[in-house]
């Protein structure tokens, strides 16, 4: 492997745990349209709710990351994927919008009726967003995507047999995710209906998926042959062959009521199929253009690679934190109750506000001076240094030595 | 700097017959973002005062305030979050060659700015839902990086936008772009520092005023407990201390501009020619080469921008006609700002003023209702800030390197887009409100007396 298939594969991965991560969102947004009315309907839709909440904008992100390392690492390609797919990602980022604000308007609903009105918009929304973004995917993967500024044609780079393919996937995949992963949560929570609800949901979807996946075989032979060639041989092929075992090891987990393993195993067996994308078409990344030459110059790939792994040694323990606490159930009430008062300690109060206050005022004047009045970079830094002072010392006075007042 | 070799885009460019449309989906997809944004920059960090205020007193008031500011803020974020991603899909749809041809040199503030996304949304989510299962020390210190994460998302963007208004970290050859150095580019800009803080000043202002309106409004209609007041005075009293220094910091701003981009200085002003010992014009309108109407202050334009009364002031007649910005767009926008802005630092001292000397609130109507109003002005403030600085760099989308016409997307279907966006736009505009009105309304779970 080279430099230049380093950001590649970090797109990759980040697309693996997008489609694993906000695909079980976006499923759960699917399921509570086939919720149904009532009080059992509304229980559904409440848990599909509940057990997104917390992670759901940490899930988003990761298409943020997808988007961001190929514009940076592959500025042509990215350049010529979005002019031509203009169509299915602007309808991907209306069904975000909306998925996304059905999520912020749930906090202020009232009534069941006000509830279902959201849940349906959120529904529409998580079926068209994933299927949108998988036809996206089917025109790179298809070919239609040539090198150049909206070179490609506007409708059947995307409304093809193969975009279809994957966007159906997409959907079908979501669909078994959610129901896997709201299983185990209803497991959790210990609601016996949710879960024998969910196992069934699970078993069918991942029926589904299964039988597309293994469809589309016939569908890629027809319409994207120089993907299908590349799929059947070598470690493409191997990956596919992981892909259909760890789909069958779910099933078979979900079916024994192991819903946590099956995760991991879905997990796999979508990344497997990602990987099995990847060494089919290397080293092309669109028609006549390879990973190599669309690569941007070294120093920046350096630089992509030093902050992606210096974020994610950030970021993985992070995660770690927060699906460590909604796992154990932590993070599954709703703020609201009080909770028991913590020991009052006295900190800033021994400072007098007086101090605090002549102390802003005299960094109000050294600001002045060395932003307003010298020109020096170094004095305009010391100067910025100043007025963000007064501003925090000045709201300490007031506010920490002298709010009991009011 | 780079003028003399004409770029060679990685693209070829394409006329687009919709450009000017295209130049507006962007600006509302800002116009909706960045108010927004404020609220993930500055909200964290009251949020977490109040709850730092109930540690240290026990008072179940903070604790009850503390509570109800989080779930705005997630509902917020939420939104955020949402439009944020919009952006980032418009580089593509609607900049395409932009990206393709300088992705190497800015992307990597967005690719670390990714990152800081992780974690505010991370610790957002903790935070707000780990009220009770988290002891009082780890939830207080799991809302720390969410403060953090605010401001460096802010600074990774703010750089990428630093380096449009004064590109360097790369030199073109035969019009290509090569010697690409993405940390200099990014960092070592000295564009930076003044949009960097004055925009992170502009979010405390517009936050704080913002939620101290609507406390005040809850006031103008007769609720005025210990809640209420706490709740007005916190965010108030941050705004009221950030608004007189923004005036400071735009004053900085203004003089890089002068020394950076003097063409946009020229729109500010509608300096037709350039000109030695120019004046300044407060209002009026440009027409004809110059403002008509306005009220002319002699040299003293050559002094704020240079500090030397007679210093030279370059006038737009530097470039040629094609190469100007709209001058009234971006003159009228900086109008706005500046005398909103003077209006919020004048509202903060009298408010500072009472509040140091009387050691209470102000008691008059009218200063609630002027705080009624200061909030939604700060945005306009926000948002024409942000014109002067967009619309004032154009016809450039990169400053003298590459314009606007050739980064556009040749794809059709531009109005179609925008039409679409802008209807989903009101609705969410419709559905925040209406979200925030409920939360407004949810009964106080308060046991003590106010
Ligand atoms: C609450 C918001 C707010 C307020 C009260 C002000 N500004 Fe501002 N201004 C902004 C919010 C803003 C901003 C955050 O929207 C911008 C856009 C880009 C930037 O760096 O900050 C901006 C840009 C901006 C620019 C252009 C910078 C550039 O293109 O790089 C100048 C010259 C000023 N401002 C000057 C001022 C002055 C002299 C003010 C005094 C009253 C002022 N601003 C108040
Ligand atoms: C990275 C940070 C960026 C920031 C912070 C930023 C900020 C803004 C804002 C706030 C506006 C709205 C002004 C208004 O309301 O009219 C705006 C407008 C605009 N921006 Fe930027 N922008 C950024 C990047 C870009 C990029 C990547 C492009 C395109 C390549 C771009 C091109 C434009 C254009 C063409 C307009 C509309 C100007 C007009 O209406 O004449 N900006 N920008
Ligand atoms: C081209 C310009 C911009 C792009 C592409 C962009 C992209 C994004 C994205 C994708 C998010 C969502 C992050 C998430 O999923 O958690 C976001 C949120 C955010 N953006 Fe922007 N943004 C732009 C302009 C701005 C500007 C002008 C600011 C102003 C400082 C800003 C500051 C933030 C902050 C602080 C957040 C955190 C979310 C929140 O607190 O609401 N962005 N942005």
């Amino acid at each position: 492997m080279h430099l230049y298939d380093v950001p590649l594969v970090f797109a990759l991965i980040g697309l693996v745990l997008y489609t694993v991560l906000a695909g079980a969102d976006f499923g759960a947004g699917a399921w509570q349209m086939l919720a149904g009315r009532g009080a059992a309907g509304e229980r559904t839709r409440d848990h599909a709710h509940r057990s997104m909440g917390p992670v759901w904008e940490a899930n988003h992100v990761w298409l943020i990351f997808v988007l961001t390392v190929m514009w940076t690492a592959y500025p042509t390609a990215f350049g010529s994927i979005a002019s031509t797919l203009s169509v299915p990602l602007l309808l991907a980022g209306i069904g975000i919008i909306v998925r996304g604000a059905a999520y912020a308007l749930r906090t202020g609903a009232e009534s069941p009726r006000e509830l279902r009105a959201i849940d349906r918009a959120s529904a529409v929304s998580s079926i068209v967003t994933p299927f949108a973004l998988g036809a996206a995917v089917g025109g790179i993967a298809s070919r239609r995507v040539p090198v150049g500024n909206a070179a490609g044609h506007l409708f059947s780079s995307w409304l093809n047999p193969t975009s279809a393919l994957i966007g159906g996937l997409a959907v079908a995949t979501s669909a078994y995710l959610a129901a896997v992963y709201l299983a185990a949560d209803a497991v959790r929570v210990g609601d016996r209906d949710l879960e024998r609800a969910f196992r069934a949901r699970a078993l069918l979807a991942g029926v589904l998926a299964g039988a597309i996946a293994l469809g589309g075989v016939a569908v890629l032979h027809s319409d994207a042959r120089p993907l299908y060639q590349g799929l059947v041989r070598g470690a493409a092929l191997g990956a596919l062959v992981a892909s259909v075992l760890a789909g069958a090891a779910t099933l078979a987990l979900v079916w024994w009521r192991r819903f946590e393993a099956a995760r991991y195993t879905a997990a796999l067996a979508v990344a497997a199929v990602v990987a099995g994308w990847g060494l089919a078409q290397h080293p092309l990344l669109l028609p006549g253009l390879t990973v190599a030459r669309a690569a941007a110059p070294h120093d920046t790939l350096v630089a992509v690679v030093v902050a992606v792994i210096a974020g994610g040694a950030l970021l993985f323990p992070s995660l770690g934190l927060l699906f460590g606490l909604l796992l154990r159930g932590h993070l599954d009430r709703e703020p609201g109750a009080a909770q028991p008062v913590a020991e009052g300690r006295a900190i800033l109060a021994a400072s007098a506000p007086g101090l605090l206050g002549r102390a802003a005022a005299a960094c109000l004047v050294a600001g002045i001076g060395f932003l307003t009045i010298a020109e020096q970079p170094w004095a305009h830094a010391l100067g910025v240094a100043a007025l963000l002072a007064f501003v925090v010392l000045g709201f300490f006075a007031l506010e920490s030595a002298d709010q009991a007042r009011l | 700097m780079l003028v003399a070799t004409p770029l060679a885009a990685a693209l070829a460019p394409v006329h687009q017959r919709y450009l000017l449309e295209a130049r507006q989906m962007q600006a509302l997809s800002f116009a909706v973002h960045i108010p927004l944004v404020c609220f993930g920059i500055a909200f964290p960090a009251l949020v977490l005062f109040v709850e730092w205020l109930h540690r240290r007193s026990g008072d179940e008031l903070y604790l009850v305030l503390a509570k109800r500011w989080s779930k705005v803020m997630l509902a917020l974020f939420a939104v955020g979050v949402i439009t944020g991603t919009i952006l980032s899909f418009e580089m593509g749809l609607l900049w395409p060659n932009f990206t393709a041809t300088f992705g190497s040199v800015f992307g990597l503030g967005f690719a670390i700015e990714g990152f800081s996304f992780f974690m505010e949304a991370i610790f957002i989510g903790i935070y707000v839902y780990g009220w009770e299962p988290l002891s009082p020390r780890l939830h207080f210190a799991s809302g720390i990086p969410v403060v953090i994460a605010g401001f460096t998302g802010s600074l990774m963007v703010i750089s990428v936008n630093a380096w449009m208004n004064h590109p360097s970290g790369f030199r073109l050859h035969g019009g290509k772009v090569v010697d690409v150095d993405p940390l200099a580019a990014l960092f070592g800009n000295s564009y930076l520092w003044h949009e960097l803080v004055h925009m992170y000043v502009a979010a405390y202002i517009v936050t704080g005023f913002l939620v101290a309106g609507v406390y005040a409004i809850e006031r103008l209609r007769g609720s005025w407990g210990r809640y209420q007041r706490t709740a007005l005075a916190i965010p108030l009293t941050v705004a009221a201390l950030a608004a007189p220094v923004q005036v400071l910091v735009g004053d900085w701003a203004a003089r890089d501009v002068a020394r950076s981009q003097p063409v946009k200085l020229a729109a500010i002003e509608g300096l037709a020619k350039t000109t030695r010992g120019a004046s300044e014009h407060v209002l009026g309108w440009y027409t004809g080469g110059q403002v008509r109407d306005g009220i002319a202050i002699p040299k003293l334009l050559s002094l704020l921008a240079f500090h030397n009364p007679n210093a030279t002031v370059k006038g737009l007649d530097t470039v040629s006609p094609a190469r100007r910005p709209p001058v009234n767009v971006v003159r009228v926008a900086f109008q706005l700002m500046v005398g909103i802005g003077t209006a919020l630092a004048l509202l903060g001292v009298a408010y500072l003023v009472v509040r140091t000397r009387r050691r209470r609130l102000p008691q008059s109507v009218w200063f609630y209702r002027a705080l009624a109003v200061a909030g939604p002005l700060s945005v306009v403030a926000l948002i024409s800030g942000w014109i002067v600085t967009e619309v004032g760099r154009q016809p450039w989308v990169v400053y003298r390197v590459m314009l606007t016409s050739h980064a556009v997307t040749g794809a059709g279907g531009i109005p179609v887009g925008h039409a679409t966006l802008a209807l989903v736009y009101a609705g969410l505009a419709a559905a925040v409100l209406w979200v925030l009105r409920r939360l407004a309304r949810a009964p106080l779970e308060l046991t003590v007396a106010s």
